[in-house]
């Protein structure tokens, strides 16, 4: 294809594409992490199971010659880690933050020890949809390559969302998040179902990793992740432990990922790693914007160790 | 024996035979006998510690008694836990609310019941929940997030919650603490309306007797752990209840109260502040805080008397307005509190004044710890002062402890309360401000707290007393404040106070 020249227009469309690209991860990661803070307990081991997830994927997917199998494999390895993580949690006096601390080291560098094998051979890519096939811009219908797994992140906030509200997990997970008291009245194991939500947030953190190392960026090396897996619990404070905005914080971040690439390919060179740092900048950014010094977080679930 | 069909409707007695309670050395229930009879409003009186909650916790499940047996509805049962209380539709309502805060109204009814559906289908059960609400004799919004709900709200959809539940025997623990005094009546009179039908039996954990005589069919006391006495509400003088609860005809305290000055110490002009939710405002037009009185603001918990306190000792942060002591500006600094000479007792102090695993002697140091006789700051701890000023308030405070080295956490309420009071009342005293300072402790302890706030006033300190407890402020205050919705919205001096009219204006109508 040949490229055919819009100017400016080229850098919205870049972080179009950028975010739909980048923001998959963050949108497993963050609806992951949701689903385990409404629950009550924090998780920051997120990141060891993103990149747990980004190698047992690509590893899979490389044996057994199907994506897909790869995908479930990590979702699998970080349902493991998440359940590890919440067991521990049970025990008195134990803290999820540092119990997500040491699962987050543990997890990356379990990765990269069973992981060395396989960062030469190519593993076989997950598939994306063409939704651009109606224009003739071709840097149009590159934006609009819309991967399986963001599609699936869209429909799983949806589902997420509608759970919360209409189903009685969704009810009983919030009720934990709550008020462990009236989940015990109630006879509720508070325990349980967070062991439960921790393990189900891990299995989609998982996803979240299969999807850096199937599709973009599509391969496996040690430094597949540049921090989603903590960015996302940043993010989830910003989303106010809602799904839904969820989703679309996970595509504000991608954007701002994208804003470096996209300035690079109409030219401007001028502070490149600048701009890589959008995200990070981002994240501290809206922290600071969304907090209050007088007034508690809204929508915190009550029983979470971070906003007690 | 037959089973209990818990389908039936209608109201359902409980008796509890010869019940015995210990935990330990300790015998929290002796040998309690009482009959619960089917469709009656019964109260449970007694102080605190006296076995009240044990003996419900015995009832509902949560404990095991070492002896005695439980009949409900005439027939033997064995309470091996709280889902079997459940089953047997014995329900309770905590003083705390156990409803869950997110979650709206109608949530926290589906959820709570036994066969809630996996997947909930919000049209049919609001159909559902609006019959059954239509059946009551009172209702509470059902859309709205149980936080932004009022107190009084709060009870009565707890109490619909049991009703809801298909619950015939309510166990209500100090139903109206949080409430004002015409929210307590409608609550209790709707309460009272549903056992003359025979749809339900209450036992309510009470310690007003205000109550049990305008509400309740029959009472027990309980002291010590032991049955002292009870009957028919009618055939007993509130005399004879109070002998029986405390052992003796409470001691009346005279309490003399001796002309003070009156000069205008510490005044607040349009302070306006965030509350805690930071979405209302908290709005102080004009208050003053004068020598040698004790100036009582009244109001429903929640409607921004904490804020006001946080304010005040510094925690808070205005957003307009400012505080005056003696003319100057005030931020509730250490340097200026120390230099004006105000004090703090604010509630809750174990938690919220002291460091709870430091020592007993420590926590009485807070004050002197680092000020040197002159005025000034001192680098290296004085241990031989710190020892005395604990040995000389201990005794003066009479605070119960082990020793002066031990931790004040291990003290009792009454005792932490008198402790840091007894610190807080040290050296010359300006101006005290107090919340809530009798909260949850006996007879005994509330009565020496208040001599000692009447003593201070009487030497001229102005103390500025935030108490939900209105009868507090009646018998203390020289003036009361009504707080409502985050502002003053009334002022009276104590003589013409009339507690009618506090009431309506705490409930929000002027």
């Amino acid at each position: 294809m040949d490229q055919v020249e819009i100017g400016l227009w080229g850098v919205p469309l870049a972080i179009l594409g950028g975010a739909i690209r980048v923001s998959t991860p963050f949108i497993f990661v963050s609806l992951g992490e949701c689903l385990t803070e409404r629950s009550g307990r924090i998780n920051l081991g997120l990141e060891g199971t993103l990149v747990f997830g980004a190698m047992s994927g690509y590893a899979v997917a490389y044996e057994s010659g199907n994506p897909f199998v790869g995908v479930l494999a990590a979702a699998l390895a970080g349902a493991c880690f998440g359940l590890l993580h919440g067991w521990i949690c049970k025990f008195k006096g134990v803290n999820d933050i540092a119990v997500g601390i040491a699962m987050m080291l543990f997890g990356m560098g379990l990765a990269f020890f069973f992981g060395k094998p396989y960062i030469q051979p190519q593993a076989p890519d997950l598939p994306a949809f063409n939704l651009g096939w109606w224009s003739d811009i071709p840097q149009l219908r590159a934006a609009l390559q819309v991967n399986v797994l963001f599609i699936a992140g869209g429909l799983l906030a949806v589902a997420m969302a509608w759970m919360f509200r209409s189903t009685r997990v969704g009810l009983i997970v919030r009720v934990v998040g709550d008020s462990t008291d009236a989940a015990r009245a109630m006879g509720l194991s508070p325990d349980r179902v967070r062991l439960l939500a921790t393990g189900a947030g891990g299995a989609l953190a998982g996803i979240g990793g299969a999807y850096l190392s199937l599709y973009y960026p599509g391969s496996w090396t040690e430094g597949v992740s540049s921090g989603q897996g903590l960015m996302a619990i940043a993010l989830v404070i910003f989303a106010r432990w809602n799904p839904i905005n969820c989703f679309w914080a996970a595509l504000l971040f991608g954007g701002a990922g994208a804003l470096g690439p996209a300035l690079q390919s109409v030219g401007v060179s001028e502070g490149y790693y600048l701009f890589f740092a959008a995200p990070y900048v981002l994240t501290l950014g809206l922290l600071i914007l969304t907090s209050s010094p007088d007034r508690a977080m809204q929508g915190a679930p009550l029983e979470l160790s971070l906003t007690k | 024996m037959s089973r209990y069909d818990p389908t039936e409707a209608g109201a359902i007695s409980v008796e509890a035979l010869h019940m015995t309670m210990r935990f330990g050395d300790f015998t929290a229930l002796d040998n309690v006998s009482m009959t619960i009879r089917a469709g009656t409003f019964h109260a449970l009186l007694g102080e605190n510690g006296a076995g009240k909650s044990t003996l419900v916790k015995c009832i509902m499940g949560f404990y095991h008694a070492t002896e005695g047996e439980l009949l409900v509805d005439g027939r033997q049962a064995v309470m091996t836990d709280p889902k079997m209380a459940q089953t047997l539709r014995l329900g309770m309502v905590y003083q705390h609310f156990t409803l869950v805060p997110s979650l709206t109204a109608a949530e926290n009814l589906v959820i709570s019941r036994a066969d809630t559906p996996a997947v909930i289908d919000w049209r049919s059960e609001r159909r559902r929940l609006d019959a059954f609400m239509a059946g009551m004799p009172f209702s509470v919004p059902l859309d709205q997030p149980v936080s932004r709900l009022a107190a009084g709200e709060k009870q009565k959809l707890e109490i619909l919650k049991q009703l809801y539940l298909g619950n015939r025997f309510l166990i209500l623990d100090e139903p109206t603490s949080v409430l004002t005094p015409g929210e307590a009546d409608e609550v209790l009179s709707h309460v009272r309306a549903l056992t003359t039908a025979s749809e339900i039996t209450v036992l309510m954990i009470t310690h007003k007797f205000r109550e049990v005589s305008a509400f309740a069919d029959e009472v027990s006391i309980l002291r010590r752990g032991k049955y002292v006495g009870g009957g028919k509400v009618g055939e007993m003088s509130v005399e004879e209840m109070s002998r029986a609860m405390m052992g003796e005809a409470p001691v009346v305290s005279d309490r003399g109260r001796a002309t003070t000055v009156k000069k205008p110490l510490l005044e607040l002009r349009g302070v306006t502040a965030k509350d805690r939710t930071g979405l209302h405002n908290i709005e102080i037009d004009d208050v003053t805080l004068n020598s040698g009185e004790i100036l009582g603001i009244a109001g429903v918990s929640g409607n921004g008397q904490m804020e006001l306190m946080e304010i005040l000792t510094g925690q808070r942060r205005l957003t307009g307005g400012e505080i005056r002591v003696n003319g100057a500006s005030y931020s509730a600094t250490r340097r200026e509190a120390r230099a004006h000479q105000i004090r703090y007792l604010p509630e809750e102090p174990l938690r919220n004044a002291c460091a709870p695993r430091m020592s007993v002697a420590e926590n009485l140091a807070f004050r002197m710890f680092d000020a040197s006789a002159d005025g000034g700051t001192i680098f290296w701890k004085n241990a031989g002062a710190i020892a005395r000023n604990a040995d000389d308030l201990i005794a003066g405070f009479n605070v119960k402890t082990t020793s002066p080295a031990a931790r004040i956490a291990a003290l009792s309420g009454g005792n932490v309360q008198r402790a840091v009071l007894g610190r807080e009342l040290t050296g010359a005293v300006k101006a005290l401000i107090v919340s809530n300072p009798c909260f949850g402790l006996d007879f005994a302890a509330v009565s020496s707290i208040r001599d000692r706030l009447i003593e201070a006033r009487n030497n001229g300190t102005a103390i500025l007393l935030i108490s939900e407890d209105l009868d507090e402020i009646l018998e203390l205050s020289d003036r009361v404040l009504v707080m409502s919705e985050g502002r003053v919205t009334f002022e009276t001096p104590i003589e013409t106070a009339d507690i009618a009219e506090i009431g309506q204006h705490m409930a929000g109508h002027g």
